[in-house]
C-alpha cells in the first residue's frame, strides 16, 4: 500500500511517459498534423530566403552581413512552433474531451507539463529539421553551423515558448476553448516586440525597456551580433536565461493557479466553449 | 419513516493511517456545498457509503449529482464542507487515491484517433497498471471487445465506445467506481448487458460502487441503496425495497416522479432535517 502511495504521489516518469505515448499515438496516425508543422515553416523560411536572397544582390550591407533574414526567421520559428507545440498537444485533450479522464486520472500537474514539453519538442524537431536542411538546400544557411551559440538560443527560445505554452493553457483550462485563439495568436505579439528582423535600437526609446524585459529580445541581439560582428555574446544568452528563469516560473504558477481556478468554478467539467 | 442518512465522524489528518481501517467507508461526504455566482448545485448533502456498496444517485437534470461526483473525484471543489474517498480528503490528498479509484461518465471521451489498445495502453500506464497488456487482453475478453482493440475509439458505435469506457473505468481494478449515466443512450440489450458486467465486477473486487444516472430499472436492479437528489438537496435515501414500500410504489420511477413533482407531502425536507 505505502509503494503504491509512494508511485502515486511522487513525481512519475512513467505517467509523463504515458501522456508522451499518447500524444505519439496521436501524430502517428494523423498525416495531416504532420504535414502542418512542416508546412509554415517552410513557406515562411523560402519566403524570406527569396527575399533575402533578393535583396543581397541589391544591397551591399545585407550582402556582407550574410543570412541575417534566415537565421531570424528559423529562430522565430522555433520560438512559436515551440509554445504553438506545446499549446496543440494541450488543445488535443479539449478537442477530444479527454481532460476530464486526464484530470481524474494520477496524472500530476507538473508531469502533465512535463509531457507536453516534450511533445513540443518532438513536434519542433519534426517540423524544423526538414525545414533547415532545406535551408542549407536553398539558400546555403547552415543553421548548425552556429554551434554552441545555437544551444544557447535554443534553450532560451523554447523556456520562453514553454512559459507562454503553459500560461496560455492554464487561460483555456480556465476559459475553455473560447480562449483557444490565444494559443494561435499570443506570440506574435513578442514579434514586433522582439525585434526579430531588425535591432531594438530602432525602436522608440520608450518601447526599449519593454524590448529588453522579454528573454527572446536578447537571443536575436545575440544572433545578430554572431551574423554581423561574428561575437556570440554570452552576457545576453544569461540575461536572457535569468529573465526565462523567472518567466517559467511565473508560467507554471499561473498555470497552477488557473488549474485551481478551473476547480472552484467547475470549468474541468465544462471543457467545450 | 424517517430517511435514512448515513453519517461517520471524519478522522483528522493526523490520524490518516488508522482511517484507512475496515470501518473507514469507502466514500464520506459531510455538509457538502457547491455555490457558483449564479446558482447552488449542490446544497449541503451528507452521506457515507460503506465498502464494497452499490449506491444509486437519483434525480432530475440540474439536481446535482454529477456535481456531486465531481466534487468526490476532486475535479470540483467544494464551497463548503467536507469529502472523503478511502481516507483521504478531496481535493487535496486526492493523488493518495486516485489510483483506486476509476470513472465512466458520457459527458468525457476517450481520443478517437487512438485505437482501443493504445487508449486503455496509455491509461494503464497512468494508473501504473502491473502486467498491462495481460490486464487489457483479460478486460477485453470480459467486455468482449478483443476483435476491437485494434480499431480507432471513434470508429465504434455507441455501445462499443461505452464498453470501451468501462474498460478504461476498470484498468486499474478500482476500489472505488463512479459512474455518470454509464448507460445513458445505450438501447435496452446493451444496457442490461453492461448491468451484467458491473454486477460480476461488484461482485468479483468487492468495489464500492456510486452510479448517477435516469434509469430506475438500472437503480432498482444493482443498487442496495440509493439518494435521491432535488435542487441540490437530499430528497430521500433508504434501500429500493424500503422506498417503494415507503411511498406505497410499485416501481423506483414512480418513487422518483413523486419525489420530482414535490408528492412526498411531509417527508420533503426530512434529509436534511435529519442532518446535523
Amino acid at each position: 500500500m505505502n509503494e503504491a502511495v509512494n508511485e502515486s504521489t511522487a513525481f512519475s516518469p512513467r505517467r509523463v511517459g504515458a501522456m508522451v505515448l499518447r500524444y505519439w499515438y496521436l501524430l502517428r496516425s494523423s498525416w495531416p498534423r504532420l504535414l502542418e508543422m512542416i508546412y509554415w515553416p517552410a513557406v515562411q523560411m523560402l519566403t524570406w530566403g527569396f527575399l533575402q536572397a533578393y535583396v543581397a544582390e541589391n544591397a551591399g550591407f545585407f550582402a556582407r552581413t550574410g543570412a541575417i533574414f534566415i537565421g531570424a526567421v528559423l529562430l522565430w520559428d522555433i520560438l512559436f512552433r515551440g509554445q504553438l507545440g506545446f499549446s496543440v498537444s494541450f488543445l488535443e485533450e479539449m478537442w477530444a474531451r479527454n481532460l476530464g479522464n486526464i484530470m481524474m486520472s494520477p496524472l500530476r500537474p507538473v508531469e502533465f507539463i512535463s509531457a507536453l514539453i516534450i511533445m513540443s519538442l518532438v513536434r519542433l524537431a519534426v517540423g524544423m529539421v526538414p525545414v533547415s536542411l532545406l535551408a542549407l538546400a536553398f539558400f546555403g544557411f547552415n543553421l548548425y553551423g552556429l554551434g554552441f551559440a545555437l544551444v544557447a538560443f535554443f534553450i532560451n527560445l523554447m523556456l520562453t515558448a514553454w512559459a507562454v505554452g503553459i500560461f496560455v493553457s492554464g487561460l483555456v483550462l480556465r476559459n475553455g476553448l473560447g480562449a483557444e485563439n490565444l494559443a494561435w495568436t499570443i506570440m506574435f505579439i513578442f514579434l514586433p516586440l522582439c525585434c526579430v528582423y531588425y535591432p531594438v535600437a530602432v525602436l522608440p526609446v520608450w518601447l526599449q525597456p519593454i524590448a529588453w524585459a522579454l528573454p527572446p529580445t536578447y537571443v536575436f541581439e545575440g544572433m545578430r551580433a554572431l551574423m554581423i560582428d561574428h561575437v556570440f555574446r554570452l552576457d545576453l544568452m544569461l540575461q536572457a536565461l535569468a529573465l526565462n528563469v523567472v518567466l517559467f516560473g511565473a508560467g507554471v504558477a499561473a498555470f497552477l493557479m488557473l488549474l485551481e481556478s478551473a476547480r472552484r468554478n467547475g470549468a474541468l467539467m465544462q471543457t467545450g466553449e | 419513516m424517517p430517511a435514512r442518512l448515513h453519517m461517520c465522524g471524519m478522522p483528522s489528518a493526523t490520524t490518516e493511517a488508522a482511517a484507512e481501517t475496515a470501518i473507514e467507508p469507502a466514500i464520506a461526504v459531510e455538509n457538502l456545498v457547491k455555490a457558483y455566482k449564479t446558482a447552488t448545485a449542490v446544497d449541503g448533502i451528507t452521506f457515507s457509503l460503506p465498502r464494497g456498496s452499490v449506491t444509486g444517485l437519483l434525480g432530475g437534470n440540474g439536481a446535482g449529482k454529477t456535481t456531486t461526483i465531481a466534487m468526490i473525484m476532486g475535479l470540483v471543489t467544494p464551497s463548503s464542507g467536507r469529502v472523503r474517498v478511502l481516507g483521504a480528503q478531496m481535493p487535496r490528498q486526492r493523488y493518495r487515491v486516485l489510483h483506486r479509484m476509476n470513472f465512466e461518465s458520457p459527458y468525457v471521451d476517450m481520443p478517437m484517433r487512438l485505437t482501443v489498445r493504445q487508449n486503455l495502453t496509455v491509461f494503464g500506464r497512468l494508473y501504473a497498471v502491473e502486467n498491462l497488456s495481460v490486464q487489457i487482453d483479460r478486460l477485453a475478453a470480459d467486455l468482449e471487445l478483443t476483435d476491437l482493440l485494434d480499431r480507432p475509439a471513434g470508429k465504434l458505435s455507441s455501445g462499443q465506445k461505452t464498453r470501451v469506457g468501462l474498460a478504461k473505468a476498470l484498468i486499474n481494478d478500482p476500489e472505488v467506481l463512479l459512474l455518470d449515466e454509464p448507460t445513458a443512450s445505450l438501447d435496452p440489450d446493451t444496457a442490461d448487458w453492461v448491468r451484467g458486467r458491473l454486477e460480476t465486477y461488484r461482485k468479483s473486487r468487492g468495489a464500492t460502487i456510486l452510479l448517477a444516472s435516469h434509469n430506475m430499472n438500472e437503480v432498482e436492479r444493482l443498487c442496495d441503496r440509493v439518494i435521491i437528489m432535488k435542487r441540490g438537496r437530499i430528497e430521500d435515501d433508504d434501500t429500493p425495497a424500503d422506498l417503494l414500500t415507503r411511498y406505497g410504489r410499485a416501481n423506483l420511477e414512480d418513487v422518483f416522479l413523486d419525489v420530482a413533482r414535490g408528492r412526498n407531502g411531509a417527508r420533503e425536507g426530512d434529509a436534511r432535517e435529519a442532518a446535523p
